[in-house]
């Protein structure tokens, strides 16, 4: 009975080291996924096994690790690197054509179809 | 009438597509970064390559006016290339160098500075390199150069120094007083 317990425990042990590390590694996984590797062109940081990328990968687990959250982490690499090192464009003088154009062509497709269908 | 104006319209669309993709071809796709934060904490530690002992950058740019921080690793053929021009920076009395060993092997590091010379006063390493990324740095060589009294960077230089940019750093030193 003794030994049942023993067994279980350890490999509870076991069990919750590897789900504490596992959902760690995750958020580092989805984190350097939104990040743009600025030395090696069309890759994520995720993706990519450059020097800069690895280095990344184990700030971002010490900041994780810091408790400091994703926005933090974000805005703590856009500061050093710049808006360019985020996938996600903020909505500024230089992106606004960017958001704004599908919004654009969208109410010019509707309003074709809607002149048609009146048509008739 | 109309079809005449489509036509020129094509025409004119086909040109200056044309045009917009033979400008992009000549422009340098790299991303250079622009210097959005200038002002950078310094507070991490670092161990230092020929003791055990540790510091903050924070306390090593303070003797002198300015700071050069050069990022270097004895494994990167450019860092020999401008190791020459650092060492000329070292007869300007108002400045202070630095250097940050990044992602390097202890013995290969000792045996660069012993072959090359050493242009720095402190050097300091970063085995894993996030404190080069907490610098905003994207590799090796590259130099930065710090204001000491407002702790703020005035000039960055990604890849290895040359005479121009050794004479724009002098100019910088020069003009900041």
């Amino acid at each position: 009975m003794k030994i049942k317990i023993l067994v279980l425990t350890i490999f509870y042990l076991i069990g919750s080291f590897n789900l504490s590390y596992a959902t760690n590694s995750e958020k580092v996984d989805r984190i350097s996924k939104n990040l743009r590797c600025l030395i090696c062109q069309g890759q994520s940081v995720y993706d990519s096994q450059s020097d800069f990328a690895l280095s990344m990968k184990i700030l971002i687990q010490n900041k994780i690790d810091e408790g400091k959250n994703d926005e933090q982490i974000y805005n703590f690499l856009k500061s050093k690197y710049g808006e360019w090192i985020v996938y996600d464009p903020e909505i500024n003088k230089n992106t606004v054509l960017l958001w704004v154009l599908p919004l654009i062509l969208f109410a010019f497709g509707s309003l074709l179809i809607f002149r048609k269908v009146s048509i008739k | 009438m109309v079809k005449n104006i489509k036509l020129i319209a094509v025409v004119f669309l086909v040109i200056v597509s044309f045009f917009i993709l033979l400008k992009g071809l000549n422009k340098t796709n790299n991303y250079s970064p622009n210097l959005n934060s200038s002002k950078i904490d310094f507070n991490f530690k670092a161990k230092f390559l020929y003791s055990d002992e540790e510091s903050t950058l924070y306390e090593l740019i303070n003797d002198k006016d300015f700071s050069i921080i050069n990022i270097w690793a004895s494994w990167c053929l450019p860092c020999r290339e401008e190791h020459s021009f650092l060492l000329k920076l070292k007869s300007l009395d108002k400045l202070n160098t630095i250097g940050i060993n990044y992602k390097d092997n202890e013995i290969n590091a000792k045996k660069f500075i012993k072959e090359l010379g050493n242009p720095y006063s402190k050097i300091v390493v970063d085995p894993s390199g996030i404190n080069s990324i907490e610098l905003g740095a994207y590799g090796v060589p590259e130099t930065l150069l710090v204001h000491n009294k407002t702790k703020t960077i005035l000039k960055k230089y990604i890849g290895p120094l040359d005479d121009k940019k050794l004479a724009e750093l002098k100019m910088i030193i020069k003009n900041e007083n």
